[in-house]
Parts: structure tokens; C-alpha cells; sequence
């Protein structure tokens, strides 16, 4: 359903500021959502002054600086922080993306940071994925063959192989999947961009024998057809993949094999 | 343990208008305009049937100051519409999907329905 406001119990109230230390120059604000699921109380926007002389180069670098030395109570997600783990995704400036490539000099003026787009928020920056994770499941992410293995691996030619690039690479971080808003207003049962994406890294992969049945499954007027070409998820993706392009490789296989 | 509620992280006005969502959102808000204008059109062509009175009525009405602003504001919903609604076939073909194809596009759209819709008033009073 399209709701253009938040619910009540989601507007975001203005929170507490946090001064840089005195002597500090070179001052950055960071405006961060913040949400307590233990006070009862509605999400906030702290606002944290940090010193970018004392900080790295990356958002991630400013947020672990502030859990460290400002408010250790302030959750999010982070693991390898270089970008292949797809843990830090936040909605950073206005656009979904990877706390730990995003440089913050790329960003004027405050930096605002919230949670991934349009998801229940368990605390802070941490969203419940839990949604399209069970979507990510329901398009059988495996290989699917009947033909007996061969004594040896499944053989690509280096041509069927290379249809695969640029969706083997997907980190699953989630930051296509909410910026797109057809999946805000229909997310409970469009699968949206990056389930889309693995779903035809399956359709596309030659040693895969469930092609019909994949094809099959998307084939619905909100699984797959809620894609409005709306290209947000392009646009927006920190891996620079396209998970436009594979839906609109979905549509086009959907209409070929008829 | 029931636990509350959770909270919906914001969305729509945070995340930042870009070509892509912007040009998006103004095809469905164009067409849903010229579902108004052809209503419009119909009110004019049934006048015409209806007899010289009416139809002078219906001239007036569009011929007004407000008139024109409607119609101005329905051609360029129209060819916004329909420049488009090429775009999305040629993507739909699997054409122009790329990052910088599709900012060219996009642009190139805009720029299109703006000289379409200038060049038929300028030819329509020349």
C-alpha cells in the first residue's frame, strides 16, 4: 500500500546533540537515526560533532569512532569494512549505500544517516531483513539438476560462464531492494531488485535444469511485475551491479519462451 | 513475551529525488493528467455535436486564459507521455539499461516533450 507518512509510532523526533571536543577544527556533524526499542519512546535524530583530524576517511570510520568514544549505546551492522561483506548498509545522505566505501567527503554538509528505507527497525541503524531474506529463500538459491553429477565439476564454456558476471557479485546488502518504491509500497509480495537480480543468476546459469519452473515462479503480477523500471535500484547500488538490467532480462525471457 | 511494535524506518522523504525516481514518478502523474484531458477533449467533441451555441460555450472555455494554461500544461503531458513511453519500450527491448544510457535518456526526454510542446503553441499562433 502507498503511505507517503510514517505511522505514529515511526516519526522521527529531534534528539540530543553531542559537541565535538574543544580545539577540534575540522568539525563534521553527523545527524544519526536513533530508535530504543526498551524506552517506549518514538525514534530520534541525534546529531554527533566529530573531529574529521581524528577520524578515517570512510562513514564507517566515523560511526565506530562515535560507538567508541561518544555513545557505546548506538547499534549497527559492520563486519569486513571493505564492501564485500554487505553488512554496513545505511540510508547515508539520501541514498542507499555501504557505510564502509562511502568517503565522508563525498557528502555536503551534515551527514544525515538512517536505516535501510521503508523496514521495521529492530534498534538504531539495525533493520529487520528478515522479510527478504524469506524471499531470497523462496527463489531457491542453489543449483537444481536431475541429470546425474558428473565425475568431475558441471562444465561452462567461458561464454555461458561470462553471463554471470555482474551478478555473482551481489553482497545481498539490501541497499537496491529498499531504495526501490515499488518494493516500499508492495514489499510483501513484490521480491524486489536484488531477490530479482539472484533470481535470474539462476535462470541465466546454463548448469542450472529448473529454468521453466524459475521462470514459473516470478511469473506474477507482483513477484516479478511490480518492477515499474523505476531504475532506483540501479542507481543506487554500491557494487555498481544492475539489477535492473536482469529484471528486464526476466520480462524479456518470460515473453521469449512463449 | 509480545514484543511492541517495531518502528518503519523512513523512506520516501529521505531518500534523495534522482532522474530516475523523479521521471518516473511524473509518467504516472502525466498519465493520470491526460486521463483528465481526455475528458476534456470529450466535453469539446461533444459540445461540437450538440449544436454552435454549445460548442462557442466550449471555444470560450478553452480559448480562456485558464483555458490555455490546461491545455499547454495537457500537450506537455502528452508528449512527456509519449517520449517516455518509448524509453520504456526501448528498455522493455532490452535496450539503454546502463547507468549513463539511462541519465541520457532521461534528459533527452525532458529536453524532447519541452520542444515538442513549444514548437506546437508557437506553430498553433504563428
Amino acid at each position: 500500500m502507498v503511505e507517503f507518512s510514517l505511522p505514529a509510532n515511526s516519526r522521527v523526533r529531534t534528539g540530543k546533540t553531542f559537541k565535538a571536543p574543544a580545539g577540534a577544527t575540522r568539525i563534521k556533524k553527523f545527524a544519526i537515526y536513533r530508535y530504543d526499542p526498551d524506552s517506549g519512546e518514538t525514534p530520534r535524530l541525534d546529531t554527533f560533532e566529530v573531529d574529521l583530524d581524528k577520524c578515517g576517511p570512510m562513514v564507517l570510520d566515523a560511526l565506530i569512532k562515535i560507538k567508541n568514544e561518544v555513545d557505546t549505546t548506538l547499534a549497527f551492522r559492520r563486519s569486513c569494512r571493505e564492501g564485500v561483506c554487505g553488512s554496513c548498509a545505511f540510508n547515508i545522505d539520501g541514498t542507499n549505500t555501504l557505510a564502509c566505501t562511502k568517503p565522508i567527503d563525498e557528502i555536503k554538509g551534515d551527514a544525515r544517516i538512517y536505516p535501510l528505507p521503508h523496514m521495521p527497525v529492530i534498534k538504531d541503524l539495525v533493520p529487520d531483513l528478515s522479510v527478504p531474506y524469506a524471499q531470497y529463500a523462496s527463489i531457491k538459491p542453489w543449483l537444481q539438476a536431475d541429470t546425474p553429477p558428473p565425475s568431475k565439476e558441471r562444465l561452462q564454456s567461458p561464454e555461458e560462464r561470462e553471463k554471470l558476471d555482474g551478478m555473482w557479485e551481489c553482497i545481498l546488502c539490501f541497499c537496491c531492494q529498499t531504495s526501490c518504491p515499488s518494493y516500499w509500497w508492495n514489499g510483501d509480495r513484490y521480491l524486489g531488485p536484488a531477490v530479482l537480480l539472484q533470481a535470474y543468476r539462476w535462470i541465466a546459469d546454463s548448469r542450472d535444469e529448473q529454468t521453466g519452473d524459475r521462470l514459473d515462479y516470478v511469473q506474477d503480477p507482483y513477484r516479478l511485475y511490480r518492477c515499474h523500471t523505476i531504475m532506483n535500484c540501479t542507481n543506487t547500488c554500491p557494487k555498481g551491479l544492475n539489477p535492473g538490467r536482469a529484471i528486464a532480462e526476466i520480462k524479456k525471457a518470460e515473453v521469449e519462451r512463449r | 513475551m509480545a514484543t511492541r511494535e517495531r518502528p518503519l524506518s523512513p523512506h520516501l522523504l529521505v531518500y534523495r529525488p534522482q532522474i530516475t525516481s523523479v521521471l518516473s514518478i511524473l509518467h504516472r502523474m502525466t498519465g493520470v493528467a491526460l486521463a483528465v484531458g481526455a475528458l476534456a477533449l470529450a466535453y469539446w467533441l461533444t459540445a461540437a455535436a450538440y449544436g454552435p451555441e454549445a460548442f462557442a460555450r466550449a471555444q470560450a472555455l478553452l480559448g480562456s486564459r485558464f483555458g490555455l494554461v490546461l491545455l499547454v500544461g495537457w500537450t506537455f503531458c502528452l508528449f512527456y507521455h509519449l517520449c517516455n513511453g518509448i524509453r520504456h519500450l526501448v528498455w522493455d527491448a532490452g535496450f539503454g539499461l546502463d547507468l549513463p544510457a539511462l541519465r541520457a535518456s532521461g534528459w533527452a526526454v525532458v529536453l524532447a516533450s519541452a520542444v515538442l510542446t513549444a514548437a506546437l503553441w508557437i506553430s498553433a499562433f504563428a
